[in-house]
């Protein structure tokens, strides 16, 4: 059976913490490095506070992640039922931020995919948007 | 998320200790904001040493600090960051707007406004 982890919260930003050091512990199973650790937590932090600050922009809302060992692999999904990105690609552009405003620095899918080994984003404008992130952990040596 | 901030000549140091992300970034935000202005700060160093995670929105809030202190003619420096923050300090390309030092000590020395 696939080890994995189903988690849901309200879109607040208190459970931004919550998110990204509960999936830190589910990836501590494979002993990963500090920076694969903090690399994780980071990309997590990311995808969640896109979820509350875009996605439900403050409403009430539910976040779901599962999170999925595989061998070494680590997948992450972050889905939202929240108003959805219009134009992906867009969003996907250094330092694109639509709220400039609230000092967003645009730098969140960049850093997904830059922390990550892979990045692919689902969205559907007033329909939600589902992150999945993977990344294979190194091999420690004896 | 905790806080201290310390001003001396115009000089603040603020230490942030333990996670940095977009839940703390307002309050943040607010309570450096209020101190340059109010003390007419002309140096400002963020101590990371004690900050354990920091995301994007940290980045935020140092991008927002630094077009504040720009309008005042004053300076950013970065002391202290751990390796996991440099690696989220480079990659949005704050290291070429803004002194990054190993220690407040070193911000103070190379941070100095003429």
């Amino acid at each position: 059976m696939k080890d994995f982890i189903n988690l849901e919260f309200p879109s607040k930003s208190s459970y931004e913490s919550f998110a990204r050091a509960t999936v830190g512990a589910f990836a501590a199973r494979l002993d990963p490095t500090i920076e694969e650790l903090s690399d994780i937590k980071t990309a997590v932090s990311e995808a969640v506070t896109n979820a509350v600050v875009h996605g439900y922009r403050g409403k009430e809302g539910m976040i779901y992640i599962t999170c999925a060992l595989e061998g070494r692999e680590l997948t992450v999904e972050v889905t939202d039922q929240g108003s959805g990105i219009r134009d992906v690609e867009e969003a996907r552009q250094p330092l694109f931020t639509t709220k400039p405003e609230e000092e967003r620095s645009g730098m969140g899918f960049t850093i997904m995919e830059t922390f990550m080994d892979s990045l692919t984003v689902d969205s559907a404008p007033e329909k939600g948007t589902k992150v999945v992130m993977k990344k294979v952990l190194s091999t420690m040596e004896a | 998320m905790d806080m201290t901030l310390t001003e001396h000549h115009k000089t603040l140091v603020v230490k942030i200790i333990g996670e940095l992300d977009h839940h703390y970034a307002t309050r943040i935000r607010e309570t450096i904001d209020i101190e340059i202005k109010d003390k007419d700060i002309r140096l400002l160093i963020f101590d990371l040493s004690a900050l354990e995670f920091m995301d994007s929105s940290g980045i935020g809030v140092i991008m927002g600090r630094l077009r504040l202190m720009k309008q005042q003619g004053g300076k950013v420096c970065v002391a202290g960051a751990k390796d996991s923050l440099n690696k989220i300090i480079c990659l949005s390309g704050l290291s070429g707007l803004i002194g990054i030092y190993h220690s407040v000590e070193e911000a103070m020395k190379g941070g100095q406004v003429a």
